[in-house]
């Protein structure tokens, strides 16, 4: 029973954090602005955004083309809308997997304990100290550029820290008199940890996705931006920065628009995900 | 304290073995046979054995494996595919420039996010904390990339304060030009990272019974924040920047590209693009050592900086 109320009382706190801090308000418009932008793209983009007009080349930023064009005198502003497809669509991909993995690998760890808790452990820790940009490079190197190459890389290097967030709970929960109750009741293991263990971190991670989904947005555009994304001419803002940096004394709109995009949506989505974490860190909600 | 730093060495042992094996298997997964993605579809047969032979990959693969651990142990990284060179000397090459970036920004944002956040913290909810904070949450925003092409775009191009790509003549002088704006991108990055873990630090310290009590027997008010606090609140500092290492390497890679450097970030960019894999193995054993140096170095500052941490 105490799994329900400790799960029910959340989303009450949660209201709290938003009351409370205006800046989450925000990030929580900004990234629902850019979520409908990218949803939208097709019927909000003014031009196709990988035609190419060869006689409006490089284009600086008019009335026509709000954000000027780009080499191939394709419309910036047009693949900039749809570049937010990718971005959002290789993030949370990602984080979802991660997520998924990374919980699943907690639960179970924390919840068998002993040597096989100790290796898992020992595994996340090697993982951990890996920089995520460099096994996520690797990772996209050896696989080859493509958008399903780049999800799994980076959700790669996302699973470590879920599994960590998921497992601490789950050694305090197994020792409490519920789950202890539902064993002596003849539940499996698989339905304690489902039922029992798992709607009550399920905030916890959730919260944690928003954050990691940040990062994701950022790696995703790293690797785009060193020659590791989604092949062009797909627009990607990594990938329009990577070629705008090659103009970039002569037509600094090209890689400065897809800059602001990438920097809006990782503050948003850190905006709303230090509310979110504040809301559910019962330190901080008693302040 | 010996006996402790000699612990610590020893428990890192097990990490970096992990760590080798993890680069080993990913090198492994390359899709493919490695010799014919280095020659390409068109070799021929024997120039296709002769390099699979040349590689060990005619090996079985755990003889492979301890090759591959024997080597590094004895500091034969690989040779680059590209160049034919070693990989140590390689990196030796460019190993300084990198150090030297990434130590100026460290001691950037070591001092000013110190600095920001102590203040944010004694002011707190006043305006240096609100600035402060938003300062620290969009320095942690930025992808490094984009804050350097920004700060190159504004303080080289427009400005022309700083040499643009690296194009900027030698000696000391020139040096520390060429310097200045790619530490000062890496160094925001980290003082928005100490910035914000110094505040929430000193804020749970300034709490404490101690302090009220070093308050109320009239001790002047730096000290108290300084020798009570600060050094209390030092310990999450420090694993904030050990563990910030990574991204700090991440983004020196990064850094690098932006302004043309040399340094460990160009040479993996050139491996990548010449699908040099033997260097890009050799780079990442070479990273992967960093980091292992770095946290043991994390680990021995505990016992440094918090005497009682030797004891457990």
């Amino acid at each position: 029973m105490a799994a329900v109320s400790t799960a029910v009382a959340r989303p009450s706190g949660l209201w709290l954090a938003f009351r409370r801090n205006r800046l989450s308000w925000v990030g929580l418009v900004l990234l629902a602005a850019i979520v409908l932008i990218a949803a939208l793209a097709p019927l909000i983009a003014p031009y196709d955004p990988i035609e190419q007009h060869i006689a409006y080349r490089l284009e600086p930023p008019s009335a026509e083309f709000l954000l000027g064009t780009d080499t191939y005198g394709r419309d910036v502003l047009s693949r900039l809308i749809h570049g937010a497809r990718i971005s959002l669509i290789v993030a949370f991909a990602a984080v979802a997997i991660a997520m998924v993995v990374g919980t699943f690998i907690g639960v179970v760890s924390g919840y068998v304990g002993g040597m096989f808790d100790q290796v898992m452990m020992g595994v996340l820790d090697v993982k951990l100290a890996f920089p995520t940009l460099l096994l996520g490079l690797m990772i996209a190197a050896i696989l080859g550029a493509s958008l399903e190459n780049l999800i799994i890389a980076i959700a790669v290097t996302e699973i470590a820290p879920f599994a960590r967030i998921a497992r601490a709970p789950t050694i305090a929960l197994k020792q409490r008199d519920f789950i202890e109750a539902g064993r002596a009741l003849g539940f499996g293991p698989l339905r304690i940890m489902g039922v029992h263990i798992l709607p009550n971190m399920i905030a916890d991670v959730v919260v944690m996705g928003s954050l990691w989904m940040a990062t994701a947005i950022r790696t995703e555009a790293s690797l785009s931006f060193i020659g590791l994304g989604v092949k062009p001419p797909t627009p990607t803002w990594g990938g329009m920065i990577r070629e705008g940096f090659e103009n970039i004394l002569t037509a600094w709109w090209l890689a400065v628009f897809p800059s602001l995009a990438i920097l809006l949506t990782v503050l948003a989505l850190n905006l709303l995900g230090d509310a979110l974490r504040d809301a559910i860190d019962p330190k901080l909600r008693a302040e | 304290m010996i006996r402790y730093a000699a612990l610590r060495l020893v428990l890192a042992v097990p990490t970096l073995l992990g760590m080798l094996t993890v680069i080993f298997v990913l090198v492994r997964l390359v899709p493919g046979d490695a010799a014919m993605v280095i020659l390409g579809e068109q070799a021929n047969e024997a120039a296709l054995q002769a390099l699979r032979s040349k590689l060990g990959l005619d090996q079985p693969l755990y003889v492979q494996y301890l090759d591959f651990l024997g080597g590094v142990l004895t500091g034969d990284f690989g040779r680059s595919l590209a160049s034919g060179r070693p990989v140590l000397d390689e990196v030796r090459f460019v190993l300084p420039y990198t150090i030297e970036l990434t130590a100026a920004a460290l001691g950037l944002g070591v001092i000013f996010g110190l600095l920001l956040g102590v203040l944010a913290a004694v002011r707190r909810n006043q305006a240096a904390d609100y600035l402060g904070r938003i300062f620290s949450l969009v320095g942690l925003s930025f992808p490094a990339f984009v804050s350097g092409i920004l700060l190159l775009l504004v303080f080289a191009v427009e400005l022309g304060w700083f040499p643009v790509l690296g194009g900027g003549g030698e000696g000391p002088a020139a040096g520390l030009r060429n310097l200045a704006l790619p530490a000062l991108n890496l160094g925001l990055i980290m003082t928005a990272y100490i910035m914000r873990v110094t505040r929430s630090s000193m804020l749970a310290v300034l709490g404490e019974d101690y302090i009220r009590t070093a308050r109320a027997k009239g001790v002047r008010a730096r000290q108290v924040i300084m020798r009570h606090g600060l050094r209390n609140a030092l310990i999450p500092i420090i694993t904030v920047v050990g563990l910030y290492f990574g991204t700090l390497i991440g983004n020196s890679v990064l850094t690098e590209i932006v302004f043309n450097r040399p340094g460990l970030g160009k040479l993996i960019l050139g491996a990548l693009n010449t699908r040099d894999y033997a260097l890009l193995q050799g780079l990442m054993i070479v990273f992967a050592i960093c980091i292992i140096v770095v946290n043991t170095l994390t680990d021995l500052a505990y016992g440094f900086v918090d005497p009682r941490v030797k004891y457990k």
